[in-house]
């Protein structure tokens, strides 16, 4: 110890001087240090400009589409005849196959993502939901052309083949698959909110000699409901904005009907076609794209903001 | 004894307990039900594209007729707009990200950002698409080129790669920047030596994971206008482009008119899930090679 | 005999008699504190703290856990501020200047106060970038003053023959007494004037305790070492002068033999006497 320490003496330098030198140069550095948080700043606000340009491009251009069609008939018509004569701007018939197509969406994803994530939080065991949830993953990645191509190539033929009622392009299939896409959302979201459950609670019940089963439903359940209910909100949001599956599967048809079995429309779909579609830059047509798409804009920021409503409230109760 | 007996009489232990065991098989089918449809979806594209797929569909230009088309047009379209998209997030999100974590105050902006952040997760992407066809096709006058394409899909992921980005930079132990600070290096100095570094394997699977969904989305591209006409190879980040998921758009489309173009279809699918398979594969690597380090 | 005349030009910075002129006013009192008081938020952390640390001693400050001790030795670099909403009043004079006025720069304050915490923190890099981390990050690039200043720094943290093959593997290869002495190394690198220890030896084994507190009184020469410590007996073992604090208060303050056999304070010979803490 006493050789090593008398040899630390022997140095050429003296480092602490030379530091000091150095801090006097350092001029670009301390430079830098106040330049880094401003360029920071600027490019985290970059997130607040998208926010504000997506605002601004469907308010400015829906406001030319409100000084034609009043907003009233906008919200009320049952007809949407863009190309007509006597051209007719009722959302309805878009609204009506949006909500159609969540709808059977949700009810195919509500109960099997539900009743997955309770087999994932309360029966499965560590090493198979370490193998389940990748697999999952791999669902929610999927992109969603692929499940667009699924829909219209597979699902509607093979339910045409004992169902010949239904349609090549109709809003069943889309909204069956829309739902497979979205049972990952529920099944992990939910899952979340049951494995937030202090385990005391679990073990209060299973203690008085009940089943896991009716732990689960009589206990677990209620404690993680705001989460479930939250899951549940952020995939039919989910489902709304959701385009290619229903463009591809569900057709351009702008029933205003609840047929199942027929071609429908929804908003996102009715974006692809006029955009795709060649509508002259200041047409009402061209207009109401904007309509419509500030119409779904605000459908899902209200479902967003009410599930992280209710997800807050959740948090409360721990 | 008599008395418990009695009780488990009672209480139907027998029946309550069939009933646990019952439900325990329904909820493990339903949890089958996710993967046996994602098994039949990829089978399904399996069988009818691996036999489209060859190197000459692999390298060839689009063609009207269904066994002389080819997708190297789409391919080097995805992979442009992959330049613009993987520099643009980085920069951007983690950046922001650096910021968001490490410099703000925990007060009003922050959290005004933050949420505004967690708001644009939830857009839906044809919106971006609406927001990308006013900015960068019309005001920006750039047309639908590869580097629109790029901006509107970057924008699109961008808050994905943010959220990634601030959990990466969140876990760097804080007795690292302490040893830093504590030797007198500023926090620039902390951040760009030792915070970085050290997040950087999380925010690289983070942008991965971004990337992959940029080159997956669809929906805007059809917005900008994104053609699947016969043209040239984009050789630039102002070149026209179609991309591999916009073929496989048109394709779907006409496979009504043209029965043989569902399988090119196809075939483009299993090229792009290959695509999105090796990244995905890359990010798990580098989240295991790091997990193994500490 | 090489060695001396070497030693000569070398300057060895903490020796009075081979002086520097900015060295020769250098005053015995390193840290002068006066009326301390400390908030976290609402909670009232230091109570009126007074305190002189003198050159070229090792200061040790006991007490139970909650004390203060810690807040209090991050306070001498300024490292508490990491914490948000920490509020001080009363000042902290080092060499003269106070370090909680707002023109001090503390980064300049942590060049020249060195620190090692309560768990060995070397970065997830090589042993070698460890230690010129800091020669680095202030400017110091030439690779052969930085090889030397890492043989130096190493030879100085007693650990140089243990670790000299593998300067380039990774620092999270070494166990945890030789992980403490490359981060003493590291704070060595910079040649600080003070070390300031947060209980370095806490989550150490007792035979690397041992290593550590034998290298303290080595380094004890050339540096002023405040040392916070859980452990009596390492204070009494290691230190000249000791500090009892408790409830964020300065209960006694003395010589280390003095303190620990004939303590004034009732609430001191009790702590000691394992009465309480």
């Amino acid at each position: 110890m006493a050789t090593n320490s008398d040899s630390n003496v022997n140095k050429a330098v003296n480092v602490s001087e030379l530091i000091a030198k150095n801090k006097k140069k350092k001029s670009i550095n301390n430079y830098m240090e106040k330049l880094v948080p401003t360029i920071l700043f600027l490019l985290a606000s970059i997130t607040v400009l998208t926010t504000i340009g997506i605002l601004y491009t469907l308010i400015s251009e829906a406001v030319h589409f409100f000084m034609e069609v009043p907003i009233l008939d906008f919200f009320t018509g049952t007809e949407l005849k863009p190309l007509s004569q006597n051209p007719e701007f009722g959302i309805l018939p878009l609204l009506n196959g949006t909500i159609i197509s969540s709808l059977i969406a949700i009810l195919v994803a509500g109960p099997i993502g539900l009743m997955s994530a309770i087999f994932l939080s309360e029966y499965a065991s560590d090493k198979v939901r370490r193998i389940i949830k990748p697999l999952l993953e791999i669902l929610a990645g999927i992109p969603t052309i692929v499940y667009g191509f699924f829909a219209f190539t597979f699902v509607t033929p093979l339910i045409r083949t004992f169902w010949p009622q239904l349609e090549a392009t109709n809003i069943l299939s889309p909204g069956l698959v829309m739902g497979i896409m979205i049972i990952p959302m529920i099944a992990s979201l939910s899952e979340d909110a049951m494995t937030s459950v202090p385990n005391g609670i679990r073990e209060g019940s299973l203690a008085m000699g009940t089943t896991k089963l009716e732990t689960t439903v009589k206990v677990v359940i209620p404690a993680a409901f705001s989460g479930i209910i939250a899951s549940f909100v952020l995939a039919i949001s989910r489902a709304i904005g959701e385009t290619m599956i229903v463009t591809i599967a569900s057709g351009s048809s702008k029933n205003f009907s609840f047929d199942i079995t027929e071609s429908m429309q929804t908003m996102t779909a009715f974006i692809v076609e006029v955009s795709g579609g060649e509508a002259p830059a200041g047409s009402t047509l061209h207009y109401s794209l904007y309509a419509v798409a500030l119409t779904l804009f605000v459908f899902t920021m209200i479902m967003n903001l009410l599930a992280k409503y209710v997800s807050r409230k959740f948090r409360e109760e721990y | 004894m008599e008395k418990l007996e009695a009780l488990h009489q009672n209480n139907k232990m027998n029946a309550r307990l069939r009933k646990n065991s019952i439900w325990k098989s329904i909820f493990f089918l339903s949890t089958l039900f996710g993967l046996v449809v994602l098994a039949i979806l990829i089978i399904r594209v399996l069988i009818q594209g691996l036999e489209w797929i060859d190197l000459e569909f692999i390298t060839s230009r689009l063609s009207t007729q269904a066994d002389k088309a080819g997708i190297m047009g789409a391919i080097l379209g995805t992979l442009w707009v992959m330049v613009v998209v993987i520099p643009v997030t980085l920069i951007i999100g983690v950046g922001s990200a650096i910021y968001l974590e490490l410099y703000s105050k925990k007060g009003k902006i922050q959290s005004f950002i933050e949420t505004n952040i967690a708001n644009l997760a939830g857009v839906p992407s044809i919106v971006y698409g609406l927001l990308g066809l006013t900015a960068f096709v019309r005001l920006m006058d750039l047309g639908n080129v590869v580097l629109a394409g790029g901006l509107t899909l970057a924008l699109l992921v961008l808050p994905i790669l943010i959220v990634s980005a601030q959990e990466a930079l969140r876990a760097v132990p804080g007795h690292l920047s302490e040893a830093s600070y504590g030797m007198g290096a500023t926090k620039w100095q902390t951040i760009r030596k030792i915070i970085l570094p050290a997040a950087l394997p999380s925010i690289l699977t983070g942008s991965i994971l971004a990337l992959s969904r940029a080159i997956g989305e669809t929906a805007p591209l059809t917005v900008l206008g994104i053609p699947a006409l016969l043209i040239p190879f984009p050789q630039g980040l102002l070149d026209t482009f179609t991309a591999l998921p916009m073929q496989i758009y048109y394709w779907t489309l006409d496979s009504s008119l043209v029965a043989e173009y569902a399988n090119l279809a196809a075939a483009t699918i299993v090229i792009l899930l290959l695509i999105l398979f090796i990244l995905n594969s890359i990010a798990i690597i580098i989240r295991n090679k790091y997990h193994q380090r500490n | 005999m090489s060695i001396t005349t070497q030693k000569k030009v070398q300057i060895d910075v903490k020796n009075n008699d081979t002086t520097t002129e900015s060295k020769t006013e250098q005053p015995r009192v390193v840290y002068d504190t006066k009326d301390l008081n400390l908030w976290y938020s609402e909670t009232h952390a230091l109570k009126d703290i007074n305190l002189e640390v003198t050159e070229n001693e090792v200061t040790a400050i006991i007490g139970p856990s909650g004390c203060g001790k810690s807040t209090y030795i991050k306070t001498l670099n300024r490292m508490v501020e990491l914490v948000p909403g920490v509020g001080t009043t009363g000042t902290i004079a080092y060499k003269g200047k106070n370090i909680l006025d707002n023109s001090m720069k503390v980064e300049d304050l942590r060049t020249q106060v060195g620190m090692v915490f309560q768990k060995p923190n070397p970065f997830p890099k090589s042993i070698y970038e460890n230690v010129t981390y800091g020669p680095k990050i202030h400017g110091i690039k030439k690779k052969s003053l930085l090889d030397e200043i890492v043989e130096n720094s190493l030879r100085g943290a007693a650990i140089w023959d243990e670790v000299k093959d593998r300067l380039n593997q990774n620092a999270y290869g070494l166990s945890g007494g030789q992980q403490q002495r490359v981060c003493i190394a590291r704070c060595l690198a910079i040649e600080p004037d003070v070390i300031l220890m947060d209980e370095p030896t806490s989550a150490l084994d007792p035979i690397s305790t041992l290593k550590v507190e034998e290298l303290i009184k080595e380094l004890k020469k050339k540096y002023t070492i405040i040392i916070v410590t859980h452990n009596m007996q390492q204070a009494a073992r290691i230190s000249d002068k000791t500090v009892f604090m408790l409830n964020g208060e300065v209960v006694e303050f003395s010589e280390t033999d003095q303190l620990f056999s004939n303590p004034k304070d009732k609430r001191t010979e009790d702590y000691i006497t394992g009465r309480f803490g």
